[in-house]
């Protein structure tokens, strides 16, 4: 199980590099334009998904080429995490939650945010109905699994609703919660609580949390690059932004193609999920990219958004310092 | 004789028979039939139930031995790692060993917690596996990008404080083998405490228990899957579903909740069975199914319904053919009787078509059927024969009837013909007018009446009534007018003509029939009546201003029954205006419904208003209370009225 992981990466790693050379020679454009295209990399902080559906199907329809650049998008997950990957420079750009881009900054990691994709946070806790956890209050005393990458909210969930939780570590599935090990678990919206539900447990024998619906929305994937990235080709920054913002319109536009063009993705990397469930996630990334009653453009970051977010991050002694809002975020790329 | 009409164009009955024959016996069929196919796949159904439970049950069976047979090395380790304290030279010799001697496990790892091992080092997980050259190699897990802690096959037993078997996953390594990892937590139980220290893993390969199920066939297109706890599908004929799809998803691609109500059983960890349309195939099956309880799986097994039924089918198939072929014969024996039945009745129908048309000398067709028919040709026969005698009675009896009817006839015209029909029937005469009428009755009665001028002043006038009906009567009636109108002419008194007559019809009266008269002779000048009586009703005066009264008769004897018999005349004076009446029985013993007389008395009632009118009216009058008083009930007599108004002669007349 464990030891071939570690050395398929180093194959994959060289098949990838293979494959994106042959993907290169038959699939580029013309070798006159060839030329003119900047090789660029991009890591989402996950493995391929419809949370990425825009990234993928704006390589796919050729939304990055048209604007000058050939991006390659690498295989994400928790053994190539893309925080570390951008500030160790080996990628240019990959996207991150905003709580690990502000984290990274206050660390002295000089990365940006070019563009602030998903508005709204789509972590939930769920509860089976049959633990009796109905309000928050209820959480008192419950065993809850909480992922450690993702626990701001949830901690100031429960700070804020005065209940005293025991915490259990929440690996990459849902496993101990579906065989009863946790009272409620931490779940993505658009990923673990379909994986709930496709695992037989009905919607009404659940109570959900969305946790943005309790005063804790914390924007969540983001594109980030390293501010010398930035400085130094900010067309190819622009570029690459709206060439996103372009595939998620596009895959918001027709998600049947999105949805096709994602499981290629997931087929290539033998990810053991379905089109069922990739079909909800592109629905959600829309409700969490597009939120009901938003105006902003997409990409957009509020400062006040940012404060509050900053803030719950250096309240929680995550962070010592608010780094500064225009450092930290750059509108340009994103503006229309 | 009036020729009935055709009979509406049927179908015929051999027709019939086989339809209604068939018909019937199709039912008979059909609900046996039904029965038969109803409880058959019922049977087969059962059998069906069982044999897939059983290959359910075995393959249960075969997963749990092998998984529990891969349970026991971790736990051995496990123990013995509680026991003793725990250094490489112990731990890395035991791993190797359960690796080595146990081919079924692919590799095993004994993984500590954070700093349990050796407070220096966060992880700590030593892993055999069996490498690729045959030998069995080791390494070292955990790492900062590999935090095992967080791992299912790490986290889950820890936290639910039991070993477990991990969900199934695809190794990414082997070219995706379908792996799944048993841990076993051990714990540190120095100092009277239970603290939790690490776990024991062994992981396998699912491909041979796939590869056994995939083998599972059932009928033709049957077959077997496996499902994980969580309802993914481990073995499956449709590869692309392995790992990708849950029951639930597919339920949910498909939107098939009864699909989804199915998978929840087959995880929630029971057993049984459930009818419904694979989206595999398309096709409506039975599914059988039962959980692995080791690991929280659970094996299906999936049969199409139209294979389960395909013997029946076929036996269907077999029996339906075998009914044709019975109802084709049955149809023919059918015709073939109604044939043997209507083709006798068809002479017969011939034959009975010819006495319908008057032919009753037709030879009936001879039958020794010995059968109903037989026995309808007789009856036939014999209806032909009453029929030929009750002819032959009735043209004998219309001939009598018609000689009889002849003889009425002749007897009324004889008897219509003698009387005096012309009114009025002196034009010349102002001193009296004078009515008469007869109503024959069926049979003619013998009535009669008559009246004439005897000289210039004298009118004779009679009533009769001949005992006797028809013919012999009417002649009788004519005899004794002929004879009393010879007589009155030699100038005699009523009483004399009656004797007379008497005298001359008691002669040679073999037939001993008689006659009732009443008769009379007015001096129309004077008024003066004379009159007699032969066995007759008394005739009713009315006097001018008077009331209705018989006029009082001398006894008499009837005419033509004693040759002796005497007769004397009454004299009785008419004043002007005076009237009077004669009659015969025919009024007085006219009869109504109710068999009530019209009596004497309701005919001096009738007469009390007539006291001014002429005599017509006074005879028509009377002769329509008569019948108003009949009403529907047959005449049975003649009714005969003769009326008489005496007005007197005037002072010049008489003079003249």
């Amino acid at each position: 199980m464990i030891s071939i992981k570690i050395r398929t990466k180093a194959i994959s790693g060289i098949a990838g590099m293979i494959a994106v050379c042959l993907l290169a020679i038959l699939l580029g454009p013309t070798p006159a334009h060839a030329e003119t295209l900047k090789p660029v990399t991009f890591l989402p902080q996950w493995s391929p998904q419809a949370q990425f559906a825009g990234y993928y199907v704006a390589e796919a329809k050729g939304f990055y080429k048209r604007r000058g650049l050939a991006v390659t998008i690498l295989r994400g997950g928790p053994e190539q995490p893309a925080g570390d990957q951008l500030a160790a420079g080996q990628v240019d750009f990959g996207t991150l939650f905003l709580t690990e881009g502000i984290a990274r900054r206050d660390q002295g990691t000089p990365l940006v945010n070019v563009g602030q994709i998903v508005q709204k946070s789509a972590l939930m806790l769920v509860a089976r109905k049959a633990s009796g956890i109905r309000t928050p209050r209820d959480f008192n005393g419950r065993r809850v699994s909480v992922w450690e990458d993702f626990n701001l909210q949830p901690l100031a969930f429960f700070q804020r609703n005065n209940v005293d939780v025991t915490i259990v570590p929440q690996g990459y599935t849902l496993n101990l919660f579906l065989m009863g090990g946790v009272d409620a678990a931490s779940a993505m919206w658009y990923n673990e609580y379909y994986a709930i539900l496709n695992s037989g447990i009905d919607a009404d024998e659940m109570n959900t949390f969305l946790l943005a619906d309790h005063g804790l929305n914390f924007p969540e994937d983001g594109i980030y690059c390293r501010e010398e990235t930035l400085l130094r080709d900010p067309e190819m920054v622009r570029a690459f932004v709206q060439g996103s913002i372009e595939g998620w319109r596009h895959a918001f536009d027709h998600p049947e193609e999105a949805l096709t063009i994602v499981m290629a993705r997931v087929n290539a990397a033998n990810l053991p999920t379905n089109r069922g469930h990739q079909k909800w996630m592109l629905a959600r990334m829309g409700d969490i990219i597009r939120p009901a009653g938003g105006t902003a453009p997409m990409g957009t970051l509020t400062e006040a958004e940012f404060r509050f977010v900053a803030g719950q991050l250096r309240e929680s002694g995550i962070i010592e310092t608010i780094p500064d809002f225009l450092e930290f975020y750059d509108p340009t790329p994103s503006t229309p | 004789m009036t020729r009935p009409p055709r009979p509406p164009k049927q179908r015929g009955l051999a027709f019939r028979l086989a339809l209604f024959i068939l018909a019937s016996t199709s039912l008979i069929f059909l609900a046996a039939f039904g029965y038969n196919y109803y409880y058959s796949r019922q049977l087969v159904l059962k059998g069906v139930r069982e044999v897939a439970m059983q290959m359910v049950q075995t393959t249960v069976l075969r997963i749990e031995s092998k998984l529990r047979a891969v349970e026991t090395p971790p736990r051995m380790v496990a123990m013995h790692l509680e026991s003793k304290p725990i250094t490489d030279d112990l731990l890395l010799p035991l791993m190797h060993d359960m690796v080595a001697s146990t081919p079924a496990i692919f590799g095993a790892a004994a993984a500590f917690e954070p700093h349990a091992f050796d407070s220096a080092i966060r992880f700590h997980a030593p892993y055999f596996f069996h490498a690729e050259d045959g030998k069995v190699a080791f390494t070292q897990l955990g790492s900062k990008a590999y935090n095992y802690f967080l791992w299912d096959w790490y986290l889950i037993p820890k936290e639910l404080d039991r070993p477990v078997w991990s969900e199934p996953y695809f190794d990414d390594g082997g070219g995706g083998i379908l792996m799944s990892t048993y841990s076993h937590p051990f714990y540190d139980r120095s100092a009277g405490r239970r603290q939790f220290r690490g776990v024991v893993t062994a992981d396998i390969s699912l491909e041979e228990l796939v590869a056994e199920i995939d083998k599972i066939s059932l009928y033709d297109t049957g077959y077997a899957f496996l499902i994980s706890r969580s309802g993914a599908f481990l073995a499956h004929p449709d590869k692309e579903r392995i790992m990708r799809e849950s029951v639930f998803s597919v339920a949910a691609d498909d939107n098939r909740p009864e699909l989804r109500a199915i998978g929840r059983e087959m995880i929630g960890g029971r057993s049984g069975h459930a009818a419904f349309t694979s989206i595999h195939t398309g096709r409506r099956s039975l599914l059988a199914y039962a959980p692995v309880p080791a690991a929280g799986w659970s094996v299906g097994v999936m049969i199409p319904e139209n294979e389960l039924f395909a013997d029946i089918w076929s036996l269907n198939r077999m029996v339906l053919a075998i009914a044709a072929a019975g109802f084709t014969l049955l149809l023919l024996v059918v015709v073939a009787i109604s044939r043997s039945i209507t083709r006798p009745l068809k002479k017969l129908v011939g034959a009975t078509g010819e006495i319908a048309r008057g032919n009753l000398d037709v030879a009936l067709p001879v039958m020794n059927t010995g059968d109903e028919v037989q026995v309808l040709t007789r009856s036939v026969d014999e209806m032909r024969l009453a029929l030929k005698e009750y002819i032959a009675n009735i043209t004998e009896t219309s001939r009598a009837k018609e000689r009889i009817e002849s003889e009425l006839k002749i007897a009324r015209a004889i008897q219509m013909n003698f009387l005096p029909k012309h009114f009025p029937p002196f034009p010349e005469q102002s001193a009296f007018d004078l009515f008469a009428a007869l109503e024959p009755a069926m049979e003619v009665g013998g009535d009669l009446y008559d009246f004439f001028m005897v000289d210039d002043r004298h009118l004779f006038f009679s009533v009769g009534d001949v005992s006797d009906k028809g013919v012999p009567a009417a002649l009788f009636m004519a005899v004794t007018k002929t004879l009393m109108k010879g007589i009155v002419e030699q100038g005699l008194t009523p009483a004399d003509v009656l004797a007379r007559v008497n005298v001359e019809l008691c002669q040679n009266n073999e037939s001993a029939m008689f006659v009732t008269v009443a008769c009379g002779m007015l001096d129309v000048a004077t008024g003066e009546l004379l009159y007699s009586n032969a066995g007759h009703n008394p005739p009713v005066l009315l006097r001018a201003g008077g009331v209705p009264e018989m006029l009082p008769m001398p006894p008499g004897l009837v005419l033509g029954a004693m040759e002796e018999a005497a007769f004397s005349t009454r004299t009785v004076w008419l004043g002007p205006d005076d009237r009077l009446l004669l009659y015969t029985d025919g009024v007085t013993e006219a009869m109504d419904a109710g068999q009530k007389l019209f009596s004497e008395e309701r005919l001096l009632i009738e007469m009390a208003p007539l006291t001014t009118a002429t005599p017509r009216r006074m005879v028509e009058r009377l002769m329509a209370a008569v019948q108003a008083h009949a009403g529907d009930a047959a005449q049975s007599d003649d009714i005969t009225i003769l009326a008489l108004h005496y007005k007197g002669v005037s002072e010049m007349a008489a003079k003249g």
